[in-house]
């Protein structure tokens, strides 16, 4: 389980408009390279100061590279993450106010309390 | 010593500046009602005459992320840029920026750090809406220096609420305790319920009525003692997974005081979450002052009338 990479791809994603329309237009090749290059990278620090150990399980790799979001809901990827990066995807593509934000909502309706944890 | 000109606690929501800036077909419907709202609300820090503004938020990581998450930490640069790229995409914010107040910042990081409060600082920090939504609603022409103190209710795990209202207290001694003649209001901001990225999220009102009715009284009669009674970070969950942003409301009971009750209190339903709207003056209402003053008005006058006769 590494949640925490989930986040940090969520993270990274969402604060670079570049990313965010690459991951948009091709997740699962977004998805492969950011493991391959990204991953490791120490956010705060020069690019030859990396981590040596991070890397998806199978399931959250595959969640990210096929948006589904209510899959990352189940493996605990934080929801404000998940929430601002698939604002940021697809609410483009409905034509009423909240349309996508509702919708999330609804795909997530099965879920009841507690909620996955989303500790990392 | 510093006088503490207000202490103020609010919701922030990032869709005001859009809705109260937005003309015609772009205005929704509640717009109106609300714009009223915020500027009753923001009256009451007006008349108060603050120096420096004490903002207390948290960063929905933007600038701290889980490889090093502060769970208190206090701005000491000498200015602050403000808001970011995805608060600018999804809710239409502007860049914004403020003067610090490197005197004050230092005094309450040396301060919290003598009397128990071991608090992060950062000299570099670029602020988000939890201190910007009260800057667009209760003082929009930003003339003010600012000093920012962001807490973690956000990335588990987290302090304790108990912790909330001690540094709330904290913070209002050594605001008292700053040796400056400078008016200080300290503003906080949080949450009611709230639900985000989970099945409860954008309904026609907060994801739990029941639970703001409660805080809304507990923060507003200044009852610390029942609300600690009753929250726990755990159950804090329950009324919307994003709720443990009501431990920064706790946080300014703390500095309110206990069994102080609010000079102001106002709250407006939203889909989505609950507004609502508090307002503290430790050294006596200023409205009421003025009107004291207004009314001896005409005495006086008939008073130096009767001298000239």
């Amino acid at each position: 389980m590494s949640r925490y990479l989930v986040d940090k791809f969520l993270f990274t994603v969402d604060r670079d408009p570049d990313l965010v329309e690459r991951y948009r237009e091709d997740p699962r090749g977004t998805v492969a390279w950011w493991e391959a290059e990204e991953a490791n990278r120490l956010l705060n620090c020069v690019s030859q100061e990396r981590s040596t150990w991070l890397a998806f399980a199978d399931d959250e790799r595959e969640a990210l590279a096929t948006h589904d979001y209510p899959r990352l809901f189940e493996l605990g990827a934080h929801p404000f993450l998940t929430l601002t990066l698939f604002i940021a995807l697809f609410e483009r593509d409905y034509e009423q106010p909240l349309g996508f934000q509702l919708e999330y909502a609804q795909r997530l309706s099965g879920y009841s309390l507690p909620y996955p944890d989303i500790t990392t | 010593m510093a006088e503490i000109a207000a202490v103020i606690a609010s919701t922030h929501h990032p869709f005001y500046y859009k809705a109260s800036t937005s003309t015609g077909a772009e205005r929704p419907p509640f717009a109106d009602a609300w714009q009223a709202k915020i500027e009753a609300f923001r009256e009451t820090l007006t008349v108060a005459e603050p120096d420096v503004l004490l903002l207390v938020g948290s960063d929905h990581f933007h600038q701290f992320w889980l490889d090093n998450m502060p769970q208190f930490l206090v701005g000491h640069a000498e200015q602050y840029d403000a808001n970011w790229y995805n608060e600018e995409r999804e809710f239409g914010l502007p860049r914004m920026h403020m003067q610090g107040d490197r005197d004050l910042s230092g005094h309450i990081l040396r301060g919290g750090l003598d009397t128990g409060f071991d608090l992060a600082f950062s000299n570099e920090l670029r602020l988000d809406h939890s201190v910007t939504c009260p800057i667009i609603t209760l003082r929009p022409q930003n003339d003010l220096p600012v000093v920012p103190v962001y807490t973690n209710i956000f990335a588990p795990p987290l302090p304790q609420p108990k912790r909330f209202v001690q540094l709330g207290q904290a913070l209002r001694d050594l605001v008292e305790s700053w040796p400056s003649d400078k008016r200080v209001a300290i503003i906080g901001t949080g949450h009611l319920s709230l639900e985000l990225g989970g099945p409860r999220q954008f309904g026609p009102h907060g994801p739990d009525p029941e639970f703001d009715a409660k805080a809304v009284e507990w923060i507003r009669t200044g009852d610390i003692e029942r609300c600690l009674g009753e929250v726990t970070i755990e159950n804090l969950l329950e009324p919307g997974n994003a709720t443990q942003g009501f431990m920064d409301f706790m946080l300014m009971m703390g500095v309110a005081g206990e069994g102080v009750t609010a000079d102001y209190s106002d709250n407006l339903d939203l889909f989505h979450t609950m507004e609502a709207y508090f307002t503290w003056y430790p050294g006596g209402d200023p409205r009421k002052a003025a009107a004291a003053a207004a009314a001896s008005l005409p005495e006086q006058a008939a008073a130096a009338a009767a001298q000239e006769v």
